[in-house]
């Protein structure tokens, strides 16, 4: 004990310092440390004009001795036995390559997911998992700060069968980094119980008909929601402007502030439409195609004013300890027949070309569903949100954000 | 002779010379007594709030990184922009507070009333409810106050007072605390998801208080004349106030900072503060709004408990 601090000890018994002053101290040392704080990004000082991409990290790859892949992905998006609770599509990719799958169903929502792993990846730490499937948007941003690593082709010769449309899209042009798993549509559903039969059929009416008032939902997912409320407005989703934007948000926080919006939810509208405590809403294709299968009265509208069509796409994350085995995965799934297998049971898109010929032999009511094998005429009204710099995102979510939680 | 005696017992002590230094017992036992306190409090105190704070004053965005650029500005811009939505936070859990203190009191009296088996019979009751997730609590009155089918509706209608479910709906619409007549996605649901969540934390302190009340004092209140009117007033509810304040604590400050009730049992205008953080730091990720926010929050219950701590006038909580 040195000298100073007996007489600091002495001088705060005899209440010479408060114990204000001696916390005063307390924070100044808390200044200090704060100056040395600092959240590192990706690429530090370039901006969104950096002229080079920061390139994700490979790690020594385990494929050979570690017969595994860790693959993160939504909650039932995959086929499912319903006696066993297996999934047949992986098992049977085991028993052909020996690799064992562990498969988790622990990506909710696309902002969730990235706020989970970021900081990992940005601190230089495997994941712990070998692939995952992200929305488009987010598998922009994955691509722009580095963070996904380029998919070897020579393990992936099935890289053929992706349906032309999606090979060549803004975001990864020839698809060299990431793979689609499903596509599927935004649209609206509704609960003909609970809107007293009527339907819903557009944009505007689910946000401005008194019958639905308080009874309505939309997506967190910004994209979807004001993608479809823009085109609604006439707007061409692919190429707007700040303007068209803020518009749609007005339009949007118009009907939050009659009433007539109750809430903005994930994937967890579909248990109170339902149950009819949502009467209408924005939702997926696959998830309602679903629904139906139990409550067969619920309808779905794919608006004529135009729907927005994503897929969700499989990424190798920096680091991955078994990417060689990751990329056996894809091509698996590349195969019709696999591919076939799985769309049957979860109702999306399929990404792979000549899915829908077997389809057409395994299950015609599902092949002939516009919403899973789409014709030239439903895809007419499908459009792609346009693709976002780092500023425009975190301007855009901003004033989303300010609607869904303000 | 005896006071001879007493006289050398005593240390002569002149002023010139010093005391013989008496052994000091080792100076870093009480250090080492208060490390394993000081260690938990640095490390999950301490340095995520200076973290947080530092994150409040950083500048950037999520491609570039954030650096540290001592920008107060934030801090007012978090106030402009969401200024409803704190003071929201704090009406609702200030209206939870009392609802469970009102709810809390007479069952945490009548069970300390008990005796033996009952008695545990009912703490056990009282703590049942951990043993499911709060995630589930909370979706489960989705299902109970639900309009189409929930468990309330049907449960009237058995009884024939069906009516009463609408009416409620309607006094809420007239209140303007519902858009549509529906109790579920309502300011109340959402106050009333906070006052069930957070019961339990009003029932135990409140339980520990009544339970050490000596059973004399109210004998001897009445031997006084005291009418039980009197004997609560003046004998009772002082003596549980230590309960009182640590119950409102432990409910008040966690219910100001929740957002999974407004989130399941609220609708677009019932946005806590809880939510917006969320938001902010999940979706938007502007972690320095987002920082700022919770810094803002947490000065904010700060004040609000000192100040109510200071008026109580309790030394001893619990």
């Amino acid at each position: 004990m040195t000298e100073d601090n007996l007489v600091f000890r002495a001088a705060l018994a005899r209440g010479m310092v408060s114990r204000r002053s001696a916390l005063l101290g307390a924070a100044g040392l808390g200044v200090t440390a704060l100056a040395g704080c600092g959240i590192k990004g990706r690429n530090p000082g370039g901006g969104a004009a950096a002229a080079t991409t920061p390139t994700a990290a490979a790690a020594k790859d385990l494929s050979t001795t570690e017969k595994v892949v860790n693959w993160s992905n939504w909650p039932e998006y995959i086929d499912v036995d319903d006696k066993t609770q297996g999934h047949p599509t992986l098992d049977a990719f085991t028993k052909q390559t020996g690799l064992k799958v562990n498969y988790t169903e622990d990506y909710n929502d696309n902002d969730e997911f990235y706020a989970k792993v970021r900081p990992l990846l940005a601190a230089g730490k495997d994941t712990g998992r070998d692939t995952w499937c992200s929305t488009d948007w987010m598998v922009a941003r994955l691509i722009r700060q580095g963070y996904v690593q380029k998919i070897n082709l020579a393990n992936f010769p099935n890289h053929a069968n992706i349906v032309d449309s999606l090979v060549t899209v803004e975001f990864d042009p020839g698809r060299l980094y990431s793979v689609p798993w499903q596509s599927g549509f935004a649209g609206i559903a509704y609960n003909p119980k609970a809107t007293g039969g009527v339907k819903v059929e557009s944009v505007d009416q689910l946000l401005t008909d008194t019958r639905l008032k308080g009874r309505v939902t939309l997506l967190t997912e910004m994209r979807d929601t004001v993608g479809l409320v823009m085109m609604a407005m006439g707007k061409d989703i692919a190429d707007f402007t700040d303007a068209d934007f803020n518009a749609a948000i007005d339009e949007i926080k118009k009907a939050k502030d009659a009433g007539q919006i109750k809430g903005f939810t994930g994937n967890e509208y579909g248990k109170p439409l339902s149950s009819g405590d949502t009467a209408a809403c924005f939702a997926w294709t696959g998830d309602v195609v679903q629904l139906k299968v139990d409550n067969p009265s619920l309808g779905y509208t794919l608006p004529t004013t135009g729907c927005t069509l994503w897929s969700d796409n499989f990424v190798i994350p920096a680091l991955a300890q078994h990417k060689a085995n990751a990329e056996k995965l894809i091509n698996y799934y590349y195969e019709p027949e696999v591919m076939a297998q799985v769309v049957d049971y979860v109702n999306y898109i399929s990404p792979v070309r000549g899915t829908a010929a077997i389809l057409q032999r395994t299950d015609p009511a599902v092949a002939s569903n516009p919403l899973i094998v789409p014709d030239a005429k439903t895809l007419s009204y499908a459009h792609v949100f346009k693709g976002l710099t780092a500023a425009q995102e975190t301007k855009y979510s901003q004033a989303f954000s300010e609607l869904t939680a303000g | 002779m005896a006071e001879a005696v007493a006289e050398s017992a005593l240390p002569t002590r002149s002023p010139g010379t010093p005391a013989r230094p008496r052994r000091r017992r080792a100076n870093w036992v009480p250090y080492a007594l208060l490390a394993p306190g000081l260690l938990w409090l640095i490390v999950f105190f301490v340095a995520p709030m200076v973290t947080t704070l530092s994150t409040s004053l950083q500048q950037g965005n999520v491609d570039d990184g954030y650096v540290l650029t001592g920008n107060v500005a934030v801090y007012w811009e978090a106030l402009q922009a969401y200024w409803p939505q704190l003071l929201r936070s704090l009406v609702y859990a200030g209206i939870a507070t009392l609802l469970s203190l009102a709810l809390g009191y007479p069952l945490a009296y009548f069970i300390a009333s008990r005796k033996g088996r009952a008695k545990n019979f009912l703490l056990v009751l009282v703590i049942a409810p951990f043993f499911t997730s709060f995630l589930i609590r909370t979706m489960a009155w989705q299902s109970i106050l639900s309009g189409e089918g929930g468990l309330l509706e049907k449960l009237l209608g058995w009884l024939h007072l069906g009516f009463l479910f609408d009416w409620f709906g309607n006094v809420l619409e007239f209140l303007h605390l519902s858009p549509n007549g529906q109790i579920l996605g309502s300011p109340w649901a959402v106050v009333w998801g906070l006052t069930y969540n957070f019961l339990p934390f009003m029932i135990l302190p409140l339980y520990t208080s009544l339970d050490r009340l000596d059973g004399r004092l109210l004998e001897a209140a009445g031997d006084l004349y005291a009418t039980p009117r009197e004997t609560f007033r003046y004998v009772t509810w002082p003596l549980s106030l230590p309960g009182v304040v640590s119950g409102t604590l432990l409910t008040f400050i966690p219910a100001a900072g929740d957002y999974i009730n407004s989130r399941l049992l609220g609708n677009t205008n019932t946005v806590m503060i809880g939510q917006v953080i969320d938001s902010q730091f999940l979706r938007v990720l502007d972690y320095p709004l987002a920082a700022a926010l919770s810094f803002i929050l947490l000065i904010l219950i700060l004040g609000m408990v000192t100040a109510y701590v200071r008026k109580a006038g309790t030394e001893e909580l619990v």
